[in-house]
């Protein structure tokens, strides 16, 4: 297959940067579209050029690390997977495809199609953990816990991190990792204890870090590639909710 | 004042949702006694001025006349403040974006709220303004008789094809405001439900379709059937 990539160049996080247009030929359509990437970064060296910074690392759809915004769609136009799990049979032959990195001012670009997703951790070091240690696997059992909760802890759980929700979000916002990671220790025994606390320092923390508003519009479950769901958003608002009207005004 | 932009995300979103229930609720009321513009029974006239004078003359809708400005206010503001953090947000924009699989009128919520808002500053004009004697009544061919006779000031004004057609298209923009706003406010709040949230959903594309339509009769009947 032939492909007429259009990709974001930028050198350092202060540098204008710009697209430009490059030419691969001969690509298998079983080929992963970092396979593709890596093609061409070792055309570009071969060529004396720079190669084309991306960020990646398990190629197998749980690190959450590859992001890229591929033909105006984060992780591309498959839906349910990352970009590493994405086949270039997913792309029609000759045709032009377009490669930004994330847009937001909460994830500055350091280098071409990588951005710097540290606000993802300072959310969570606002609260995303349980203080104390829980107990290993068997000690899980002593605490039972309702299948449906399980569940719902899990498939929240199932969020990696990529910050596809926030490129997707015509607002930046970051509501659907926040709520996945507060729904997922909110409906379980062990999480319920710091509950209120939680929501109030994710939310406060994601407020300060530049990510946008909510405005309902669900492109982040569209692109989520775990399928992560938005009623996890309506559950955080609940959550906030509670918690605001009944904390004690000062905190021990 | 500070304090009110300094409110989290969320509960600026709580506001907006509760402002925004406030102000549906206020709409239905509001055609209601709209209809009655219309021959639907025989005595409409007299019904329709006897719920002006009740609207306006009742202590109780006097207070409520107060939340209601307020309701609009924090809305809009709210809407406004919300709307340039979101902008924010996203200081350099994609080459090619909106490509994902989204509610469609969500996209162009400040676009149909300005519009909206264009639309409520003559409505208030016409009618509220009028009302306070702080403007003229709409002149045409039915005789005003005073600043609370909203129903001549009506057909003044609908006996203009233009005006008529302006309002019929400002209304559908109103639905298309509508249609996303319904479901939005109860997401907002937290109210999200797999057993509710498809008839909630359902409900607010009705919602957004009866109301506009009804709004549109009146309208309708002044350019086709007076």
């Amino acid at each position: 297959m032939n492909f007429t990539l259009k990709i974001w160049r930028q050198e350092n996080p202060n540098a204008k940067g710009g697209f430009e247009t490059y030419q691969l030929s001969d690509i298998s359509a079983d080929a992963s579209f970092l396979e593709m990437l890596d093609i061409l970064n070792e055309q570009l060296v071969m060529e004396g050029k720079v190669p084309v910074a991306f960020d990646h690392d398990c190629r197998e759809g749980i690190c959450g690390t590859c992001s890229l915004y591929i033909n105006g769609r984060p992780h591309g136009p498959d839906s349910g997977i990352t970009v590493c799990q994405m086949h270039m049979r997913n792309f029609k032959d000759g045709s032009t495809i377009t490669i930004e990195p994330w847009r937001a001012r909460a994830f500055p670009v350091i280098k071409d199609l990588m951005v710097d997703r540290q606000a993802f951790e300072k959310i969570i070091m606002a609260g995303g953990y349980i203080s104390v240690n829980t107990g290993n696997a068997i000690d899980a059992n002593s605490i039972p816990i309702p299948k449906q909760a399980a569940e719902t802890a899990m498939d929240a759980a199932a969020c990696i991190g990529c910050g596809a929700c926030v490129a997707a979000c015509k607002n930046a916002s970051a509501m659907l990792f926040v709520s996945a990671k507060v729904s997922q220790f909110a409906v379980l025994p062990q999480g319920k204890i710091e509950a209120k606390r939680r929501v109030k320092n994710m939310v406060s923390r994601m407020d300060e870090l530049g990510f946008g508003n909510c405005t309902n519009t669900y492109a982040c479950e569209a692109e989520c590639p775990k399928n992560i769901s938005v009623s996890h958003i309506a559950r955080m608002n609940r959550e906030f909710f509670i918690s605001k009207v009944t904390s004690p005004k000062k905190e021990v | 004042m500070s304090k009110l932009l300094h409110y989290s995300s969320l509960t600026k979103k709580y506001i907006m949702a509760i402002a925004g229930f406030f102000l549906m609720i206020f709409l239905v009321v509001h055609l209601g006694i709209n209809l009655f513009i219309l021959p639907i029974a025989e005595n409409h006239i007299e019904i329709f001025r006897e719920a002006v004078h009740f609207m306006t003359s009742n202590p109780l809708v006097k207070v409520m006349e107060i939340f209601l400005f307020a309701a609009f206010i924090i809305h809009i503001l709210y809407g406004v403040i919300l709307q340039l953090q979101n902008w924010m947000a996203r200081p350099t924009r994609y080459k090619i974006e909106g490509w994902s699989h989204t509610s469609y009128f969500s996209k162009f919520m400040i676009h149909t709220a300005v519009i909206v808002f264009i639309f409520l500053v003559i409505h208030i004009m016409n009618f509220y303004l009028v009302k306070e004697g702080i403007t003229k009544a709409p002149q045409g061919p039915a005789m005003v008789a005073d600043n609370h006779d909203f129903y001549n000031m009506a057909i003044n004004l609908f006996s203009n094809t233009t005006y008529s057609v302006l309002y019929i298209l400002l209304i559908i923009v109103l639905g298309f405001h509508l249609n996303h706003a319904f479901q939005s406010a109860f997401q907002s709040m937290g109210w999200n439900h797999s057993r509710y949230t498809p008839f909630i959903k359902l409900l607010g594309t009705i919602y957004s379709i009866v109301i506009p339509l009804g709004f549109i009769l009146i309208p309708l009947y002044f350019i086709f059937l007076y």
